[in-house]
């Protein structure tokens, strides 16, 4: 007999709470949901629109429902094998798991042989996030520091090729280092300032400086022509080959093949995939460096890093060049891939993507980077019809993410350095995150 | 002369609107120490709220311009007051004990949601709004320049000074006011000596949108024009106040407001236009790198 009261007590409760979810709900909704305002003759002009707060305000209160009832059932959290699942790939070294790497590296090797053009497209997109997502993740991930405006070295990597590139004719493989040089001398200038603050006040003063690159980058008509971009801007050649249909000395012509846009798309794709890689191979050995030990102990306890003797200014400045040193790279990438970059694709929303495929992916991992672009961007490419949409849910992700799985989705951690011959990952979640 | 009083007049208006939302900074990051990245974007939504009022009190009759204001007002504070709390319900308060910099992320997530949450529902086009308090006073005249002081303008300083002075004496005479200020430096004593932590959080929200929503309904008449994406570059500047004045310093707020509004102002009128987020944003930079602390702020001393 208690047992059904239980049950009954349980349910009243459940509903009390759904009802007063669903009238919270119903605030919200009732004026920017309920009515829906249009442009008119002489100011504005609104209709009703009762559906949708109906369907927001049912929504909310069956979902809570659910939630109450189903969904928080008991004490059970995370389902386990997810867990099993992430902690395997964050001691990828492990087991099976030594294996993945290398059979993932060749994979995307192979992939142009089978793919079609509009696979190889994405997965170039996808592979210039991955990029990004691993320059950024030297910045936030391994040394601890918010970046929000990474994407302005983004920016200069991408003008620096745009630039370099249609005034004075210097081919891509040229400025390539050149444009990663130029972004890390910019990191470091932006650097040097502000890296005496904490935490959260170097994320908002990188993202002043952001907003600030662009909006110059907006204004400054005589070099970048301001809102209307660079057009025009070369392609990369394969040792001096060009991928044209006519011309001289073209990629088709000197192999004897016939001629297939394709080949450049392929091209482009090994470009980013060698580069992506790049960052990969340089981070992980810095990783074993004095310096990388000491991004990763700074971003454990800066105070106690302080202590030991480590100059935490020059170990921030690494950081921050390093980091803005591939972006640079991916900016020059993105530049020539494109043909045409504006200040329009440099904004404070590109560096959320970006930090939220570091930050969701689980801060410090590079697999988890790399699968949280594949998720997100792959996504975004799903999703492009609802193009509307995908933002709003984008945000709505990174809120229930981060309240989810704080660590990131990936938040196993490696340990740079060990006792023995026993190597374990530590779980994220019995790391206590440093302050900075 | 003339040209530098008419500037003045409007930059104290602008400074007026920035401080209103920059006290919901300096609250939120005095009591738990985090950016509230989305405050800015609360402040739109408190804008498209009042527009929407607005509107429909007109459409229903109701033309007494006193009146409809102080509904629009009203009703605008309520209903953002909830996105506020809302806000922090979902996605700040499940990652209180979490390491600092995960609720900031949560912060830029709900902060992208609100302001394609009102794009979708409202659509991405500008929103404008005939004048609708009109007249003024000319102060001087001289040298072929007037200077004007609108009423607008008037009733942006005088309900912006009173509503400090209601909130100053919120914070410093009620219980609540008491209980924020104990949570400010101590949360875990406050919550052992039974004040309700969370309540006094979520209050501290609520009255952070409220503000908000009074900055977003005087930036409606003042402008005429609003859309989804006004909230970024405002909170940006309002946070930039907030420091200036002196994070947690309720006085440093409106006074950092008041010197950013100065700066744009005077920036856009005697040098360039379009670099005036520049000098906002560099002056931020230049606040915290040379003096973390603010005007009126207490420097804050690292504990190990």
């Amino acid at each position: 007999m208690t047992g059904t009261n239980a049950k009954k007590g349980r349910f009243a409760a459940a509903l009390k709470e759904a009802a007063m979810a669903a009238l919270l709900a119903a605030v919200l909704a009732s004026f920017l949901l309920g009515v829906r305002t249009i442009p008119a003759e002489g100011g504005l002009s609104f209709y009703y629109r009762p559906m949708w707060f109906a369907v927001a305000v049912a929504g909310v209160f069956f979902g809570r429902l659910f939630l109450r009832l189903i969904w928080w059932r008991g004490d059970r959290t995370t389902p386990k094998l997810y867990d099993k699942f992430t902690s395997s790939l964050g001691g990828i070294t492990e087991g099976w798991g030594k294996y993945l790497g290398p059979v993932v590296i060749i994979g995307a090797f192979l992939l142009p042989f089978v793919a079609s053009r509009y696979v190889i497209d994405t997965s170039i997109l996808i592979l210039t996030y991955i990029l990004l997502g691993w320059g950024l993740n030297v910045v936030v991930g391994l040394a601890g520091l918010l970046d929000l405006g990474y994407v302005a070295f983004y920016a200069v990597g991408a003008y620096a090729y745009a630039l370099l590139g249609t005034h004075f004719g210097l081919s891509f493989w040229v400025v390539l280092p050149l444009a990663g040089i130029l972004a890390a001398t910019w990191g470091m200038i932006l650097g040097f300032p502000v890296l005496r603050l904490r935490g959260d006040y170097l994320a908002i003063v990188t993202l002043a400086f952001g907003e600030i690159i662009r909006i110059i980058l907006l204004n400054w008509y005589k070099v970048t022509n301001g809102p209307d971009g660079i057009s025009g801007i070369p392609r990369p050649t394969f040792f001096g080959l060009q991928f044209k249909r006519f011309g001289e000395h073209t990629f088709h012509q000197f192999f004897g093949i016939p001629y297939s846009p394709m080949h450049r798309l392929i091209f482009m794709f090994y470009i980013i995939l060698l580069l992506a890689l790049l960052t990969s191979y340089v981070t992980n050995r810095l990783r074993r460096l004095p310096v990388g030990r000491a991004w990763e102990a700074m971003r454990e306890d800066e105070i106690a890093c302080r202590a030991l003797g480590i100059n935490t200014t020059n170990t921030k400045l690494t950081a921050f060049a390093i980091g803005a040193f591939f972006g640079g790279l991916g900016g020059s990438f993105f530049a020539t891939r494109q043909g045409f970059i504006s200040p329009e694709s440099f904004t404070f929303i590109e560096s959320a993507i970006i930090l939220a495929i570091v930050v969701l992916g689980g801060m410090g991992s590079q697999i988890g980077v790399a699968i949280a672009a594949i998720v997100m961007i792959g996504g975004f490419e799903v999703f492009r019809e609802a193009a509307q949409y995908r933002m709003l849910i984008f945000g709505l992700l990174m809120v229930v993410i981060m309240v989810w799985k704080p660590r990131g989705l990936v938040s196993g951690r490696m340990p740079t350095i060990f006792l023995g011959k026993e190597r374990k990952s530590v779980s994220g979640d019995l790391v206590k995150e440093g302050e900075g | 002369m003339e040209y530098f009083l008419q500037q003045l007049i409007n930059g104290l208006t602008l400074g007026s609107i920035y401080g209103l939302i920059a006290i919901g900074y300096t609250m939120v990051y005095g009591i738990i120490g985090m950016i509230n990245f989305a405050h800015g974007d609360i402040f739109m939504v408190g804008a498209f709220v009042s527009l929407i009022v607005f509107l429909i009190l007109l459409s229903i009759g109701v033309t007494f311009i006193p009146l409809a204001l102080l509904i629009v007002l009203v009703v605008a504070m309520v209903v953002t007051s909830a996105y506020g709390w809302t806000v922090e319900r979902l996605a700040y308060r499940p990652l209180r004990s979490s390491f600092r910099l995960a609720p900031l992320i949560t912060a830029i997530g709900m902060s992208i949601f609100l302001e394609n949450y009102v794009q979708v529902v409202q659509g991405a086009r500008v929103k404008t709004l005939q004048p609708v308090i009109t007249g003024g006073y000319t102060i001087m005249e001289g040298n072929g320049f007037t200077v004007q002081l609108s009423n607008i303008q008037i009733i942006i300083m005088i309900l912006t000074v009173a509503l400090m002075g209601i909130f100053s004496w919120i914070i410093a005479k009620t219980p609540l006011g008491r209980a924020q200020r104990a949570c400010e430096q101590d949360r875990l004593m406050a919550g052992l000596l039974g004040v309700n932590v969370d309540r006094t959080i979520s209050l501290t929200f609520v009255i952070g949108a409220a503000l908000a929503a009074v900055a977003g309904l005087m930036f409606l008449l003042y402008y005429g024009v609003i859309d989804f994406y006004i909230g970024f570059v405002a909170g940006i500047k309002a946070f930039t106040a907030a420091v200036l004045g002196g994070i947690g310093s309720l006085p440093g707020a409106m006074l950092g407001g008041l010197i950013i509004g100065l700066i744009e102002t005077f920036w856009s009128a005697y040098f360039t236009i379009e670099y005036k987020d520049v000098a906002a944003f560099s002056m931020l930079a230049i606040v915290l790198i040379f003096m973390p602390s603010g005007l009126l702020g207490k420097p804050e001393v690292e504990k190990v």
